[in-house]
């Protein structure tokens, strides 16, 4: 396969027709994914929709009941010991051990990696540093926040130089400095050109990290592209407009509409929502309320959400779709 | 680490490195059995770093064997021996069989609860053998059975308790009961991996420990009063074997074939359970 401007592309990822099923649910029901080398493939959709399973049979630690994935070239069922080696999994609970230090932890997986004990006490300095927990080296994980936790958890996965990233979840839980935090960790590694596969019930996280986007419901891929050709397929953004003074929202949602052309919604709490399709609009709303003088305490742009995209694509919302976190529970266990 | 793969970090990737897919990196086919044992190593590692940062996981190990010594002592010295100080001399060698049983059933509990945290989905994400966490779990509760033993002998010493034989022969009983300790933990890894919670663990243990432990000549050297059934019971019990070969190692005496007898046991014990053992574990996670 070659690309527009003659350079080699390699399909890293491949997976045709996966299904699995825990118990009742029908966790995969035929799943295709393809991502190339150097992609950021997302997996996006809500909890229960098959990422995690996804993730979990892509990296060997769970057998599909039908269908065929493949990384590099190595199916992972057959080949899983070589698949092993060229992936990392970043697990949705960071898979760290909580009760060593981030030091110990680091210095255990670069054992288990074959690397020297002089070796791998420096790679992991070195990996400390780099993701900001140099002075947190020392102290047990189960003191670290749901941030260092992550960023340990990361720097884990990197220790071996994988061919292929999986981040499952990689924010999930996180408040949204510690978000904002682990979004500039993860894009510092993908300008190092890695294959990342990611999942995420954010539709803004994957347009923040991804490069394709593959919308995921009921274990099927209901829409895939890029996060541009996605989000034109929804449609419109969102502007929200509050004004400081309550009283003024009639005047506001006037102001709205003059501009936009549509009647926007009005909430109990003065906030005025309306779906715009050209970003431009925003600044001639803003010279509008000027005009009548109104001050707005708060103005936003917005990506459709979730519950928006779900809505266009599936025509259902973004129901959370895990009975009894299906996707948690390992096959067999009684948890 | 040392062929030109794709350096995540740096993104460097030789261009011809994937024409096919495929990268240029050497791939191992199978994990060697060096290879599983040195990653047991490590994961044992983890789990003696662990209770070098809670040592309090050891309170169980290191009161055991006091509390058993004095009670048993004190109850049945007079009846059984005549005396406590002549009792003593055949309590402490069996309670070496018995302290060797009890401390491994803590590691079943320890291992279904650690089997469902995160790291265990790293583990078994990573290029090692799938037995190397359960090998290291095993090869890490040797600190236990150390902390068991060192407090049961000084215990033991203080009030009283006199080793008869050759260091030789004391090194050799420690040994051997070290041996079944490894063997019998494989049973405690099954028993974790099979129970459905942490909590249930201790309950099932103690259904298969006690027969083992109490059916056994671990309290007594003298077993002719019990009835036949019991007497042929306690013959063929490992825990028994493993008594009598401590009581002839340390106090003097005709080792028999007890030895021999421990150490088929041990052996038969891990031919059965750790296949099983590893088994449950793919299944179970």
């Amino acid at each position: 396969m070659t690309t527009s401007d003659g350079a080699a592309v390699a399909t890293v990822i491949e997976a045709e027709g996966l299904t699995k099923r825990f118990g009742a649910t029908q966790a995969l029901a035929g799943i295709d994914l393809t991502a190339e080398s150097g992609q950021v493939l997302a997996l996006l959709g809500p909890n229960g929709a098959g990422k995690t399973t996804a993730v979990r049979i892509l990296s060997t630690l769970l057998r599909p009941d039908g269908g065929r994935a493949s990384i590099c070239g190595y199916d992972v069922v057959a080949d899983a010991v070589q698949v092993r080696q060229l992936l990392a999994l970043t697990g949705q609970y960071a898979s760290v051990d909580e009760e060593l230090t981030g030091s110990e932890n680091l210095i255990m997986i670069c054992r288990l990696l074959g690397l020297s004990r002089p070796a791998s006490r420096s790679r992991t300095r070195e990996m400390l540093e780099r993701f900001d927990l140099g002075a947190a080296g020392g102290r047990a994980v189960k003191t670290y926040s749901g941030g260092m936790r992550r960023r340990l958890d990361l720097a884990a996965s990197l220790l071996g130089d994988p061919e292929i990233l999986f981040l499952d979840e990689p924010t999930t839980g996180l408040d949204p400095r510690g978000r904002s935090q682990m979004w500039d960790t993860i894009r510092a590694v993908l300008a190092g050109g890695a294959t990342v596969l990611l999942t995420t019930q954010y539709l803004e996280e994957a347009d923040e990290l991804a490069s394709q986007i593959a919308v995921i419901d009921h274990g099927r891929v209901v829409a895939s592209g890029t996060p541009a050709e996605l989000k034109a397929r929804t449609g419109s953004q969102t502007l929200q407009v509050r004004a400081a003074d309550r009283g003024l929202t009639p005047q506001v949602a006037d102001a709205v509409a003059a501009v936009v052309g549509t009647r926007p919604e009005m909430s109990d709490t003065g906030l005025v929502t309306v779906a715009v399709t050209d970003p431009a609009m925003v600044p001639a709303i803003v010279r509008m309320l000027d005009d009548v003088g109104i001050v707005a305490a708060e103005l936003a742009l917005r990506l459709p959400s979730l519950d928006e995209v779900f809505m266009t694509l599936t025509g259902h919302p973004a129901e959370d779709e895990s009975a009894a976190d299906i996707e948690m529970v390992p096959e067999g266990s009684a948890a | 680490m040392s062929s030109p793969v794709t350096n995540v970090i740096t993104g460097t990737r030789p261009p011809e490195a994937v024409p096919d897919g495929r990268p240029s990196r050497t791939l191992r086919r199978r994990i060697g059995a060096r290879q599983t044992l040195a990653n047991g190593l490590t994961l044992a590692w983890r789990n003696v770093t662990q209770l070098k940062h809670s040592p309090e996981k050891l309170m169980d190990v290191t009161l055991m064997p006091v509390v058993f010594l004095v009670l048993f002592l004190y109850v049945f010295g007079g009846v059984v021996a005549g005396s406590t100080h002549a009792y003593l001399e055949i309590l402490l060698p069996g309670l070496v069989g018995q302290m060797a049983m009890f401390a491994s059933m803590g590691l079943g509990t320890a291992l279904c609860e650690d089997i469902h945290k995160g790291v265990f989905d790293r583990f078994r994400s990573l290029p090692i053998a799938r037995s190397s966490p359960l090998i290291g779990a095993v090869l890490g509760d040797t600190v236990r059975f150390g902390v068991v033993m060192a407090v049961l002998t000084a215990f033991g010493s203080a009030l009283g308790f006199r080793f008869h034989t050759a260091p030789l022969a004391i090194v050799a009983a420690y040994a051997l009961a070290y041996v079944f300790y490894m063997a019998i933990c494989w049973v405690s890894v099954l028993v974790g991996l099979i129970a459905p919670s942490p909590e249930t663990v201790q309950g099932i243990s103690f259904i298969w420990t006690m027969p083992l432990v109490f059916g056994s000549s671990v309290l007594l050297s003298n077993t002719r009063t019990m009835p036949g059934w019991l007497q042929a019971w306690v013959k063929v019990n490992p825990v028994s074997h493993l008594a009598d070969s401590v009581r002839a190692l340390t106090i003097g005496g005709p080792v028999g074939d007890h030895v021999m007898y421990t150490l088929v046991w041990a052996a038969g014990i891990v031919i059965v359970a750790f296949p099983l053992a590893m088994r449950m574990y793919r299944r179970r996670v």
